[in-house]
């Protein structure tokens, strides 16, 4: 421990004394090299590799591009791995909505270089970004759950898109009856993502906020999960295995729950808005018979809502280059970068005026309509939280999960949960 | 009766070659499709497109990472081989103290979970410098490969008759030249076999690969293959990731095939002098 | 010497003094220099390339380090262990869930694994036409990638257009489609015939490698004695064959109690299929959460060496500890 310190201090010694000789003999303006890690491979990083680009012609400087891999798991993991290291071997980081929490302790406060343009940004991807009144990461992109219906089948069975979660569940089980006798045997009336992952906390999340039960943990920091609300609304989700959800959703993540809704086999699927375009490809057995709408209210008095997704920029505070890297992801989430990637990639805008862009909306319909649901995203507590982000989520999911799975009633699960998350709290996140 | 035990045998033969061949297959068929066929099980293939096949090498450096795959393998093997033939002459043929303990000391490095050692294997590499190289690669891979092929060879090592070295060394001859020349030649089937063993865990390896290497250039297949994405986070290009598993698949069997026979040619040469 | 007793007495008989004690003395001596030459290097590489992150995993253990702060981590003692505040990992039922689970997942895994395998080798050493295409067909399944083939099997045991329950139910054995990694009973046994499919030509192989090494007189020896094959099998091959199938069950044995992608890519986090090493993982990557992660691994550490030390004593394997001069 003691050698390997010695060692490591030695190095650093041996890279500051070779950096303050190339900082000596450079003058500010030369050109110097980003690296930005954006997407795997395929259209995002196509895109990504545009946009930087066009930055590097305009200023000068070159850009290098770390493709990285496409689970957010493995993502996280490697950033973790680089930033705890404090690794320069990566200047601006793609993080998810839900990472600044997490990471933010990596990225410098990009509040001074952005000239106050995140106002033009929707707040409650802002908010999320802002930890401790500093900017961490500049949006990028954003997401949100929305619903999926067949337009057919309703129109076919006289029904009405569904209002309420109560009158989802019933529309859905009578289309699966109606289907069912008319032998189509794998019929099923919704899906979603049940798999005990950090999906299943991005749908369980839609429902607790439908009916107006929170979001798990309260912006002062309070438990508040254990609610009446929240407990009708998982009580009402308990039921659903078996009758409209097959019970393999309980391991369904985005791709297997679009699998089954794009080969015809379900009349409605939760899902963020990528599933769209591939629904209506050329090959899709139900090409032109999907719509979208937002996901249902809890009843009555609830609120149609989505929790927000989506993807941002930040700066790692180890790179050498601050200030050209903060200008890198200042251009990447710009207004004109934005709708470039939303015209030819289908990537959500961040900024509120792009919903009311032409060409934005000539090539994404359902823009328009879902703007709302867009702007009206529930976050995730990771802003509160921070650290203990995927702990909340983890116990959140897990709750969850035995809910949907029949093995607690909603009132015991929650009551464990709020039990458990105080533990978590220790007297603070 | 010798109708049915021939019957037995090759009914055992066609299950065998199924159950393990069927998901090569069944990437085989998904490799041309794409799309909404995905979500419909077929057994035959429906078409017969190249295009999977051509977009894993266009969209990102395939042939390199190949490459990158089989130097870091085939050094590891080579490595471990070495490494291991010498130490298992000592730990198998020689008596001393603390042979026991020295074995179960080589064994416990395989009994940490790969994630545990992570970071400070992160930490060795950035501060040797070979981060984001192959040979870091390869140093990482000998922890996975090292204590298997030890102990493989060494139990191996220790069930050769005990007359080989005894008429050897009233020959005079020394300890190198006995391994070389009577040991080596009875030990080919054992070599091969933990050497294509550690091949494929070499070949195979996902977490140090990922960590430890950044650019497109430096990575491994098994990474290249966590890299392909469709057209957005969420979307699984199936049809690609299997293409990009046929293509790694393939020489590795190709290698087996032509190793396969040394694991048959060890068999004489042990006749001979057993 | 036509069984292993024949053998181990032979090899002990040997050990009696032929040369003058003296000689023999001198002779050990520079025996032994010359094996510790040989194992240095092995030892040197094991050193450099373990030695650090072990060591620095136990000594993480104890404090309470994070992944954003490891370097200025405060040495807490056992805490991480058990402690009377928040529990520590010892009283966490989760852990012990996942230490059930990976036993049960080594017992069956491993025990499916030396059968078919055993029984595999035995195939792949007849004498039949394309017998070497065999052998690199059986060994596909260890050739796939796990990142892949995991995935693979994820998608081939999907309940609604997954080929496995397609086939299952145009045979007829199944009429309703199985949720097969989503129900919590199914769900360990879809992982364990996954692994089992994968794993199985590993263990085949090196008892294949055993059979090629068998000193071919004994069979011969036998052959002509009239002896029925199974006998053959039950009291010549087999015994010769326990050191061979002794290291591969020790090192599938390793595996399956450190099994982690095969879980995490088929069943995530879920807890009815949560191992020793998903848990740590969660603990350490997910969670931030790096001494309970360390002390998480160094407890499955202990717990295989436990078994490891169990096993080589119960099952007589040899270390080398008996005399060979």
């Amino acid at each position: 421990m003691q050698t390997f310190k010695l060692f490591t201090g030695l190095t650093g010694a041996v890279l500051l004394a070779t950096n303050a000789l190339s900082a000596n003999g450079a003058s500010a303006q030369e050109p110097v090299e980003i690296s930005i890690s954006c997407g795997a491979v395929g259209v995002e990083l196509e895109l990504c590799q545009e946009g930087a680009d066009a930055w590097a012609e305009k200023t000068g400087n070159t850009v290098s591009l770390v493709s990285t891999p496409n689970s957010t798991t493995e993502r996280l993991a490697l950033y973790q791995q680089l930033l705890s290291a404090g690794a320069k071997d990566i200047d601006v980081f793609q993080i998810d909505i839900i990472w600044p929490g997490i990471l933010g302790s990596h990225f410098i406060d990009l509040a001074p270089y952005s000239g106050g343009v995140e106002d033009k940004h929707f707040e409650a991807i802002v908010s999320t970004n802002t930890i401790d009144g500093e900017l961490k990461a500049m949006p990028w992109f954003t997401d949100a759950g929305v619903l999926y219906y067949r337009k057919d089948l309703l129109e076919q069975y006289g029904h009405d898109v569904p209002e309420t979660w109560a009158q989802l569940t019933d529309i859905a089980r009578d289309i699966k009856e109606q289907e069912r006798a008319a032998g189509n045997d794998g019929f099923w009336g919704f899906v979603f993502q049940g798999r005990a992952y950090e999906g299943l906390t991005t749908n369980a999340l839609e429902w607790l906020d439908a009916y107006g039960a929170g979001t798990i943990v309260d912006a002062d920091g309070e438990v508040t999960v254990n609610n009446p609300q929240a407990v009708e609304a998982l009580t009402m989700v308990s039921g659903w295995v078996g009758d409209i959800a097959p019970e393999g959703v309980l391991n369904y993540a985005e791709e297997e729950a679009r699998g089954v809704f794009q080969s015809g086999n379900a009349a409605f699927m939760r899902n963020w808005p990528y599933a769209w375009s591939l629904g209506n490809s050329e090959d899709s057995p139900i090409k032109g018979k999907i719509g979208v709408a937002a996901l249902p209210k809890g009843g009555e008095n609830g609120q149609h809502t989505g929790t927000l997704g989506g993807w941002n920029l930040a700066v790692s505070r180890y790179s050498e280059h601050p200030e050209e890297a903060a200008d890198l992801a200042m251009y990447l989430s710009s207004q004109a970068e934005q709708r470039r990637r939303a015209i030819k990639g289908a990537y959500n805008p961040t900024i509120n005026a792009l919903y009311s862009d032409d060409e934005v909306l000539a090539a994404n319909p359902f823009f328009g309509e879902l703007h709302s649901t867009f702007v009206n995203a529930v976050a995730r507590p990771s802003e509160v939280v921070g650290r203990s982000y995927n702990r909340v989520s983890n116990a959140f999911w897990n709750a969850t999960h035995s809910v949907l799975s029949g093995a607690v009633g909603a009132d015991e699960a929650l009551e464990g949960l709020e039990g458990s998350l105080n533990r978590i709290k220790r007297g603070g996140w | 009766m010798k109708i049915l035990k021939r019957l037995g045998l090759w009914t055992a033969i066609a299950v065998t070659f199924v159950i393990s061949v069927f998901p090569l297959y069944y990437a085989f068929i998904t490799s041309f499709e794409f799309g909404s066929a995905l979500f419909t099980p077929s057994y035959w293939p429906k078409m017969f497109d190249l295009t999977n096949y051509i977009s894993v090498f266009l969209e990102q450096p395939f042939a390199r990472n190949i490459l990158n795959s089989i130097i870091v393998a085939v050094t590891v093997v080579a490595i471990s081989l070495f490494l291991g033939v010498t130490a298992a002459y000592a730990l198998g043929r020689v008596a001393f103290r603390g042979r026991a303990a020295l074995l179960l000391t080589v064994l416990s490095v395989s009994m940490f979970p790969q994630v545990a050692v992570l970071s400070g294997m992160f930490e060795l590499i950035r501060s040797i410098g070979i981060y984001n190289s192959l040979p870091g690669l390869i140093l990482a891979n000998l922890v996975l490969t090292l204590p298997f092929t030890v102990w493989v060879l060494t139990t191996f090592m220790r069930e050769l008759p005990k007359e080989l070295e005894e008429a050897a060394f009233v020959d005079g001859a020394s300890p190198v030249q006995l391994i070389y020349h009577v040991f080596l030649p009875l030990m080919w089937p054992a070599m091969v076999t933990t050497g294509l063993l550690a091949f494929i865990v070499a070949w195979n390896e996902f977490l140090f690969a990922l960590t430890f290497t950044l650019s497109n250039d430096m990575r491994t297949v098994p990474v290249a293959i966590a890299l392909i994405t469709g057209g957005s986070q969420y979307e699984l290009p199936w049809g690609a990731i299997m293409a990009a598993s046929v293509i790694v698949t393939v020489p590795l069997v190709a290698l087996v095939l032509v190793f396969q026979r040394k694991i048959v040619a060890g068999l004489t040469a042990g006749a001979v002098k057993g | 010497m036509a069984s292993s007793s024949a053998l181990t007495d032979s090899r002990a008989s040997s050990s009696a003094p032929t040369r003058s004690r003296a000689s023999s003395n001198a002779l050990t001596r520079s025996r032994v220099r010359s094996a510790w030459m040989f194992m240095i290097p092995m030892l040197a590489v094991l050193a450099l390339v373990a030695g650090w992150p072990l060591l620095r995993t136990i000594w993480l253990s104890f404090t309470d380090a994070t992944l954003d702060a490891t370097s200025n981590a405060q040495f807490i003692g056992l805490a991480n262990y058990y402690n009377a505040t928040w529990g520590g990992v010892l009283s966490d039922p989760m852990w012990w869930n996942s230490v059930w689970n990976t036993l049960w997942f080594m017992g069956v895994s491993v025990s499916l694994e030396l059968v078919l395998g055993l029984a595999l080798a035995l195939l792949l050493n007849q004498a039949f036409r394309g017998r070497g295409l065999l052998r690199a067909a059986v060994l596909v399944p260890w050739a796939i990638p796990t990142v892949v083939s995991a995935q693979m099997w994820g998608w081939m045991l999907h309940d609604q257009f997954g080929v496995i329950n397609d086939m299952l139910m145009t045979v007829g054995f199944i009429s309703d489609p199985i949720a097969w990694t989503a129900g919590s009973t199914t769900a360990m046994w879809a992982v364990v015939m996954v692994d089992v499919w994968k794993t199985t030509p590993f263990m085949a192989l090196l008892i294949l490698t055993g059979l090629q090494m068998l000193p071919s007189d004994c069979y011969e020896a036998a052959k002509v004695d009239g002896v029925h094959p199974f006998k053959v099998f039950w009291k010549v091959t087999l015994p010769l064959l326990k050191p061979a199938i002794m290291v591969a069950v020790i090192f599938r044995a390793l595996d399956a109690l450190r099994i982690f992608d095969l879980i995490y890519v088929l069943t995530s986090n879920a807890s009815s299929t949560m191992t020793m090493s998903v848990y740590a993982r969660q603990q350490l990557v997910d969670f931030q959460d790096v001494g309970y992660g360390s002390a998480a691994s160094t407890m499955l550490f202990l717990i295989i060496a436990v078994l490891t030390v169990a096993y080589i004593t119960l099952g007589k394997v040899k270390l080398g500890s008996e005399g060979q001069s």
